[in-house]
């Protein structure tokens, strides 16, 4: 261990040799034909531990002269944001809503033809034998007209049941559903939205009529909460949505607003 | 006995008086028929006044409007009919604007909403700011883009036009403000920075101070007024004072500059050498808005939307004193009147010159009001509020007049009629509608925006309503 920074001290009383800046220079120069001397003489592990760290260092310097790189680059252009506000809302947290405003012809057409762009375009069949259970009347349990509906439906305000001779079609109070949850696909926010009626269940139109809700049935929900507009400036309030689920099986319906 | 019982039958009488809104005494009393109509009391009245020209009046008694005849007003008011009655009478405008009825034109061209539109004073330039960092001039006669003007980096928030029209000035929301020659399209001078935020608002030296239009000035989110010389492109005097974002500025016919903040006080300051000259102060949340009676007459400067717009005389001098002749005629009889629309949804009118106490808290709305105008005559005022309503206010004593119902969202801007009988209003429902402020009742219902309505303006010749708002477009409307 030298005991003082004796070699400062000489460099400073006397300088460097005069050759030393050539000589610096050369052994600079050589340096890259050393390396590649070691890397090509270099056998078995120390070759590959050797290749690994050069490999690193390669790496870094990369890295390095990027930076730079970007550094002189910097200052060309923010990006403007998007969704521009006038003053008087800027300070006020407006939340970004989609807006319906759509073309109210189309939509007229599309509703005419029955037809909608759906989320789920294929649905599963629902057998008349799996919504529909028999249910045995008569002193001896003999006769079978009526039915009993085992899928959730809904069932508008003002229903009144039949006498029981006349009902052929039960509809079980504990499977009549009011609201739904509907996702609004470009808010990507869900609302808690009541039911205004069953549009088109596509297993058969006689389910249509009963307001049975199965997975892929169209259901027109009241969405006058999030006070939609359309391009006239009236408030929208009935808009048809689809089911995602198996409301019998869940106990609650998730559906997806047609937009 | 008979002869009296006739006479009462045919003519009943009454001992009237016409008197100005300022309480002017107009010629001798005089014997009228109660059954004299509005028609007919016109004719007297422009008889007195000993007008040249037929101008149209409204009469009042005990502020109550005169519609058909003088019995019936009187029937409501039940005044005693002994003594000597006084009508008074209101001047209306000579001219009529017409109802705008449809879009003329949509013009497309904004790269993102459209979030500010003006006319000129002169009403024969219109400029539009946008999200797209662009400040664009259209052509009115052909409704098609003129220039396009680049130069800032964000927002353009706010443009004013000077009132000579001859500058526009425009503030981004990065705080630089860049002034722009409307003939050209072309940027004057360098970019004004100072402002450390965006630019909330702009407003220029009434023509009547100055007719050359120089200084005009900023208000910020950084708290900070600053007066600019738009000829030597920098800043005179900053006026710091306010402990939150600036959110309005006016500057007022007679030295004062009016600043609205958030940090719920009016501050007025002298515009020459920036010292406050009064705190007002009663609104409980932000101050959103503030408007002056003379804010009309302020903006068109030394045009006359009566007279045909090119007929603009070259002599300064000569239209500085008609600017400022009629700046007297609006603000000699009550002043400046100052009324500002608050978060805590009341507004308050203000006699700034005078006293730093309300003259009266207008209450009423359910929402913060967003957007209060004087009519240009002055005598009626309107508030928009997020509550979906327009309410009316009489400008002289605040009593409230009427609501106006239909939007169903909340209203943004609302924009008078050069002759004060007509307002529209932007809604962010998309609509823009049609108001008409004698019946107070909905005129016209002009859908046609795809989404929200940013900002409309009513040109000062009256011919034409612009609008523009998220959807991009900027719309003419036109009768």
């Amino acid at each position: 261990m030298p005991q003082n920074e004796y070699i400062e001290r000489h460099r400073k009383l006397h300088g460097r040799r005069l050759d030393y800046e050539e000589r610096k220079r050369k052994r600079e120069a050589r340096e890259p034909h050393k390396r590649a001397e070691t890397a090509r003489s270099l056998r078995g592990i120390k070759a590959k531990l050797f290749n690994k760290e050069r490999r690193n260092e390669k790496i870094q310097m990369k890295k390095k002269i990027k930076a730079h790189e970007e550094k002189k680059t910097k200052n060309v252009s923010e990006k403007v944001a998007e969704g521009a506000l006038p003053v008087y809302l800027l300070d006020r947290d407006v939340k970004s809503r989609a807006k319906v405003l759509s073309n109210m012809i189309k939509q007229k057409r599309k509703e005419k033809a029955g037809k909608w762009d759906v989320p789920i375009p294929k649905v599963r069949a629902q057998a008349d034998a799996e919504v529909l259970k028999i249910v045995k009347s008569g002193k001896t349990k003999r006769k079978a007209w009526k039915r009993m509906v085992t899928k959730v439906t809904f069932v508008g305000e003002g229903f009144t049941r039949k006498p029981p001779k006349f009902e052929r079609f039960i509809r079980p109070m504990a499977l009549r559903f009011k609201t739904a949850h509907v996702t609004h696909p470009e808010l990507k926010a869900t609302f808690h939205l009541p039911i205004i009626g069953v549009k088109k269940n596509p297993s058969s139109p006689m389910f249509t009529s009963l307001g049975v809700i199965t997975k892929g049935t169209v259901i027109e929900v009241n969405i006058s909460e999030l006070a939609l507009v359309t391009q006239t400036g009236k408030v929208v309030w009935g808009k048809y949505a689809q089911v995602t689920n198996n409301p019998e099986n869940d106990g609650c319906i998730n559906a997806v607003l047609l937009v | 006995m008979e002869n009296n019982i006739e006479t009462e039958d045919t003519t009943k009488r009454l001992l009237c008086r016409f008197i100005s809104e300022n309480g002017e005494i107009a010629g001798e009393s005089i014997d009228l028929p109660l059954n004299c109509t509005v028609h007919q009391l016109a004719l007297i009245c422009n008889a007195i006044l000993q007008q040249t020209d037929q101008v149209p009046f409204k009469f009042f008694v005990n502020e109550n409007e005169i519609t058909s005849n003088l019995q019936e007003t009187l029937k409501l008011t039940q005044i005693n009919t002994e003594g000597v009655t006084d009508i008074v009478y209101q001047h209306q405008a000579v001219f009529k604007v017409r109802p705008v009825t449809r879009c003329t034109a949509s013009m497309p061209g904004h790269a993102e909403a459209v979030i500010s539109v003006s006319f000129s004073p002169d009403g024969k330039h219109l400029a539009s700011g946008s999200g797209d960092t662009t400040v664009r001039f259209w052509d009115i006669d052909t409704q098609s883009p003129l220039y396009t003007c680049q130069g800032h980096k964000n927002w353009v928030l706010c443009i004013a036009w000077a009132p000579d029209s001859s500058k526009l000035v425009s503030g981004c929301k990065n705080g630089n403000i860049i002034i722009w020659d409307p003939e050209t399209g072309k940027q004057l001078g360098k970019t004004l920075s100072g402002h450390k935020q965006w630019i909330t608002s702009l407003s220029w030296e009434p023509y009547h101070q100055n007719p050359d239009c120089r200084l005009f000035a900023s208000a910020s989110k950084d708290t900070d007024i600053k007066i600019w010389d738009s000829v030597l492109c920098q800043c005179v005097l900053t006026i710091a004072g306010h402990m939150k974002s600036v959110t309005m500025i006016k500057w007022g016919g007679q030295g004062l500059i009016y600043s609205a903040s958030q940090d719920r006080t009016v501050k007025v300051w002298r515009a020459s050498d920036g010292i406050l000259c009064r705190t007002l102060e009663g609104h409980g949340h932000w101050v959103n808005t503030l408007a002056l009676n003379t804010d009309y007459i302020l903006r068109i400067g030394a045009f006359d939307p009566v007279k045909d717009s090119n007929k603009g005389t070259n002599d300064k001098k000569k239209s500085q004193e008609f600017a400022l002749q009629r700046f007297k005629g609006v603000s000699e009889p009550i002043g400046e009147r100052l009324v500002s629309g608050s978060d805590d949804f009341t507004l308050f009118l203000w006699d700034p010159s005078k006293d730093k106490k309300p003259l009266a808290r207008l209450t009423g709305h359910q929402q913060l009001v967003n957007d209060v105008k004087f009519s240009p005559d002055g005598r009626i005022l309107a508030s928009a509020s997020f509550d979906k309503s327009i309410k009316l206010w009489d400008a002289k004593t605040g009593k409230f007049m009427h609501t106006l119902r239909g939007h169903v969202q909340a209203v943004y801007m609302v924009a008078f009629s050069a002759d004060s009988r007509l307002m529209v209003s932007g809604s962010s429902d998309s609509t823009i509608k049609l108001w008409n402020l004698q019946t107070g009742k909905l005129e016209i219902d002009l859908p046609g925006h795809a989404d929200e309505v940013y900002a409309v303006d009513w040109s000062t010749d009256g011919l034409k309503v612009v609008s523009g708002g998220k959807d991009k477009v900027l719309r003419l409307w036109q009768n």
